[in-house]
């Protein structure tokens, strides 16, 4: 066992050990959602023609859930080991900024599936939307949490408190995963918000990911592929670089 | 090669009031297989020294080699040379004991160390807490868990930060046996700071004093009890001393300890109490101790000890 796989196991077994908190309750929110928001709108709003409002809602929760639990993994533990002053057991190894990288990403990628998988086999039973392209579902879940576990551990790193965590998750986080269209088709919104919501990384990610199930999309997949990767690829650049630099841990 | 050399290290902190200078200029090397050291009062930078040679702090100037690794640079295999104790007493909620010391073998890529780690856990007297949550242990206990955990990759320099802070007689006994042990058993390199110096008087071979981050002694421990005032007397009284007698006494409630070489002084100062009217008590003469020599060079203004001074 190389030492980031002792690291990454290690973060895994941290979620899992409190998976009634990490797994189940973030399934039994998205399974509240999909039956408030399916039961007020079913009928009444039909984004894609055959496809029910329930059906439509269902992967854009799967996906949101996929990315709050991804940021919700790296950042809180990042700040917990932080506060709680044990992340030195980490600062004393010979582990390399690029092992506390993956390490840190790839526990938050496999908690955004574990959710994920949860939500979409707790809610198949309201409503079964066709799984056209199941590998571009793949592609964006895995992208997705991936770009998200990353942004988690910036905001780990950044965060000195608690409530600094809560802010960023709350101001900037849950906002963009809001309005990225998990509820709505953007075409439904006036052109100005349409433009807006073209500017909001999320969308791409919801809408690519939608695009798996249905084979239809508000934009083109490939677009969304791009424009995901290319911020996966820019905030790891900045958490490795924070992470090499050793940004608010090593003074 | 010195097991650890510090070469220059400074460590300015900038604050709201200025730059802080909690080390200037210190320059010192640890033989291979020394018991070495560390003292000094609250915030004179033994923490911030340690910090540095564990790459938990970069020094601003200066540079710092484990057996000729340098901490920055190649601080991959000087951070497989060394195992810190930290000082804080930190641990992770989520795991047990046992688990801990696995994760912690694991991320030095040791993958199968449980031979160790039952060694570790016995000889610590951690046996049958090894699959104890790190939440139920007492402070003692979370020490001991801290200090097998610096030891998993087995570590040829030993880093101990404080350890017996706030620890129990008998655990620091079955400390410092261990310690003492790896020391002699497997010529591990301890590096060890401490607030007490009868600990340090009795296991370092070496000690180096800091003051205001500069290095105001660096000797063997029995040269340093020799620079001394080799007795003291020592009396208690309630009456207020002659300021001739005050300025060089160290007082401790009614006690009172005065440097007293040889007969001659010690009549001298009876005599002097006599005038002055003080009726001393329980006198005794007793030989001075490290504390005494620590107070001393801590008192005066620092001299630095400059690196061609600075000999094994």
């Amino acid at each position: 066992m190389t030492g980031w796989q002792a690291l990454f196991y290690k973060e895994i077994l941290r979620f899992w050990k409190v998976g009634f908190q990490t797994v189940a309750a973030p399934v039994v929110t998205a399974i509240l959602y999909l039956m408030i928001f399916g039961h007020v709108l079913e009928g009444r709003v039909q984004v894609y023609e055959s496809v029910s409002y329930t059906a439509f809602l269902l992967p854009g929760l799967v996906m949101m859930s996929v990315l709050q639990n991804a940021f919700a993994n790296s950042s809180s533990s990042m700040v917990q080991s932080k506060v709680m002053g044990n992340l030195v057991f980490l600062m004393l190894t010979p582990l390399s900024h690029r092992a506390w990288f993956v390490a840190y990403v790839g526990s938050s990628v496999v908690r955004g599936l574990a959710v994920g998988s949860g939500v979409l086999l707790a809610t198949w039973w309201f409503a079964q939307p066709s799984l056209v392209a199941p590998l571009w579902v793949l592609i964006f879940a895995i992208l997705g949490a991936a770009l998200l576990g990353a942004l988690g551990l910036i905001a780990g790193l950044w965060a000195e408190k608690f409530d600094q965590m809560a802010a960023f998750q709350n101001f900037i986080i849950m906002p963009m995963t809001f309005l990225s269209g998990v509820f709505y088709s953007i075409h439904s919104l006036p052109e100005v918000w349409q433009k807006v919501s073209h500017l909001n990384p999320f969308f791409y990610m919801i809408d690519g990911f939608r695009y798996g199930f249905f084979g239809v999309s508000d934009t083109s997949p490939w677009l969304s592929l791009a424009l995901v990767a290319s911020a996966l690829a820019v905030v790891s650049a900045v958490a490795l670089h924070l992470l090499r630099t050793g940004y608010k841990i090593r003074q | 090669m010195p097991a650890v050399s510090f070469q220059h290290v400074c460590k300015i902190f900038p604050t709201k009031r200025g730059d802080l200078h909690a080390l200037r200029e210190v320059s010192l090397d640890i033989e291979a297989g020394e018991f070495f050291g560390l003292l000094g009062p609250n915030g004179a930078g033994k923490t911030t020294l340690i910090s540095i040679l564990a790459g938990l702090t970069r020094a601003t100037s200066g540079e710092v080699l484990v057996h000729g690794k340098n901490v920055q640079s190649d601080y991959q295999a000087a951070r497989r040379l060394l195992g810190v104790v930290p000082q804080e007493l930190v641990f992770d909620p989520f795991f047990n004991v046992r688990e801990a010391l696995r994760f912690q073998s694991g991320y030095f890529g040791i993958r199968h160390n449980d031979g160790w780690i039952n060694e570790l856990l016995e000889g610590l007297g951690l046996a049958d807490k090894a699959s104890a949550n790190m939440r139920q242990l007492s402070g003692g206990m979370k020490r001991r868990v801290l200090i097998a955990q610096a030891l998993v990759h087995k570590p040829s320099v030993i880093v101990l930060d404080e350890p017996t802070a706030g620890v129990d007689v008998e655990l620091r006994q079955t400390l410092w046996q261990f310690i003492s042990d790896l020391n002699k058993r497997l010529g591990s390199t301890v590096l060890l700071t401490t607030h007490y110096l009868e600990e340090a008087e009795a296991l370092c071979g070496r000690i180096a004093m800091l003051k205001q981050g500069q290095v105001v002694a660096l000797d063997k421990t029995s040269a340093l009890l020799a620079r001394a005032a080799s007795n003291v007397l020592r009396f208690k009284t309630d009456a207020q001393l002659p300021s001739d007698l005050a300025v060089q006494a160290r007082v401790t409630g009614r006690v009172v300890q005065l440097p007293a070489n040889d007969a001659l002084a010690v009549e001298r100062i009876l005599a002097r109490l006599r005038e002055s009217g003080v009726a001393p008590e329980d006198i005794e003469i007793r030989k001075a101790d490290l504390e005494d020599v620590f107070l001393d060079l801590t008192s005066a203004t620092p001299r630095p000890v400059k690196p061609a001074e600075v000999s094994a």
